[in-house]
């Protein structure tokens, strides 16, 4: 330990001076810093400094986004019965009588229209995985359905899209999804849960179970699948949240 | 007599500070987040003592329905305390402080005496006063580092569970990941109140150095004269 000689209290004295100047500098700093961000204007649900931070931060996700690792799955035994219901926008009066989907972005200018059996078509396949949602609880939950990637085999776009976006028939709950998520393996177009036909309040007839992305983009009453060149806007992102949402 | 002595690198002091400042932000942020799932309390058999928190405390506190703005001050916020956590181990390490820091032969024994000495349990004061660092205190700045990089490992396996599902399994899966992140908080903050108090009792002088890096010590009344009254032992914490 270094020792200062001459008069050590009055050095401590000027020093002190200087250390506390300086902690009171940073001290108005940081405060003002804090405040200037939380009063800047909003973008997008969030003042901008924390909307481009976290923009930041998604795309940081984004780059990190590997489509070879699987979502876990479980063991039956796992399973919540009855799994929370949770978000009503988009729902419908009542359950559709004649189900349509309509796909925009295919070959040729016309908005293709398939029924719930063209789904029902494709390969079917069953999962168990977890739904988390952003509030941060989760259910585990039998899945049933088609792989979105058999879908987009079936139904191609022209060209290669970077993006597709999703919406429910009235187009009040929409979801904005990276291509390479939605083509992760497990992205299911979803019709059956826990070994039943899907529930109303669930998102009958048909749902998304995209078990890479929160349970925000697993949109229900899916009526509307567009692929899209530019990023499709997304319900939740206008809110505040990230866009891309990724786990 | 008396004279300077230096304590704490600038360094030290700079990460110290930034550090308090933005685990205070992540641990309101962090609130914010948890509201949403506020589920977690402190059970006896089937009855639970406490909840954390009644709906009403989070409404006192502004903590409510704020989900979105919490994710977000969050995720920024982590960068920082990952950096400056990072660039403070770095610093130990490179300066060779560390050596203050962890625990060595002798530490364990120590900090239960300095534990019974500050409940007023036992008498004598600690051994091993003319470290910078006594047991007890080496257990906590060590521990809490180590907390430091719980919270991140955690965070991170509740932030990416699939991306990091090796993480997330190994912690116990997602839900229990969330568990410990929420913990670690509580355990901060448990820190953040024994620290201050410590820091009190210890006195200016002592805080003094955390700001400074200097500390003024007592050079005892030194030759020729009468046997030399034993120096002050002095508390050192904080």
């Amino acid at each position: 330990m270094s020792e200062i000689h001459d008069d050590p209290a009055r050095q401590m004295r000027a020093i002190s001076r200087r250390s506390f100047l300086w902690a009171a500098a940073a001290v108005v700093g940081a405060w003002g810093a804090i405040r200037w961000i939380a009063s800047r204007r909003t973008e997008r649900g969030l003042v901008w400094p924390l909307r481009r931070a976290l923009d930041a931060t998604d795309a940081f996700g984004q780059d990190f986004y590997e489509p070879a690792r699987l979502a876990p799955t479980f063991d039956a035994s796992r399973i919540n019965a009855k799994p929370r219901v949770n978000g009503e926008e988009g729902q419908p009066e009542e359950r559709a009588k004649d189900f349509e989907l309509i796909v925009e972005g295919m070959a040729g200018d016309e908005p293709r229209t398939l029924r719930l059996k063209d789904i029902q078509a494709l390969p079917k396949v069953e999962m168990i995985t977890e739904l988390h949602c952003i509030e941060g609880w989760t259910q585990t939950v039998r899945w049933g359905g088609a792989w979105f990637s058999d879908f987009v085999k079936a139904y191609p776009p022209d060209g290669a899209p970077d993006y597709v976006a999703m919406e429910t028939a009235d187009g009040v709950y929409f979801v904005g999804l990276d291509m390479g998520s939605a083509m992760h393996p497990q992205t299911l177009l979803c019709y059956e849960m826990n070994g039943a036909p899907l529930e109303f309040e669930h998102g009958a007839p048909l749902r998304l179970v995209i078990p890479v992305k929160y349970g925000i983009k697993n949109i229900k009453w899916l009526g509307r699948i567009r692929y899209a060149d530019e990023r499709p806007k997304d319900f939740w992102a206008e809110e505040g949240y990230d866009w891309f949402a990724g786990l | 007599m008396q004279r300077l002595e230096r304590k704490h690198p600038l360094s030290i002091r700079w990460f110290h500070w930034i550090n308090f400042v933005v685990l205070a932000i992540l641990v309101w942020s962090g609130l914010l987040i948890y509201w949403a799932n506020a589920v977690y309390g402190i059970r006896f058999g089937s009855r639970e003592l406490f909840h954390f928190f009644p709906d009403s405390w989070f409404v006192a506190f502004g903590l409510n329905q704020r989900l979105a703005e919490g994710m977000a001050w969050h995720f920024f916020a982590m960068w920082l305390f990952a950096a400056n956590g990072l660039l403070y181990v770095l610093a130990l390490a490179i300066s060779g402080e560390w050596r203050h820091l962890v625990p060595k032969r002798g530490s364990m024994r120590i900090a239960i005496q300095v534990f019974l000495h500050d409940l007023h349990l036992r008498k004598a004061p600690p051994e091993g006063a003319g470290d910078k660092y006594n047991g007890a205190q080496r257990y906590a700045y060590t521990g809490v580092v180590l907390m430091g990089i719980g919270s991140v490992l955690t965070g991170l396996a509740i932030h990416k569970p699939i991306q990091a599902s090796g993480l997330a399994a190994l912690l116990g899966g997602y839900d229990f990941a969330r568990q410990l992140h929420f913990w670690l908080m509580g355990a901060f903050v448990l820190f953040f109140g024994v620290h201050v108090a410590q820091v009190m009792r210890a006195g200016w002088n002592n805080f003094r150095a955390m700001v400074t890096g200097y500390e003024l010590t007592d050079i005892p009344e030194a030759p020729k004269s009468t046997p030399a009254a034993a120096p002050a032992l002095k508390e050192k914490a904080g």
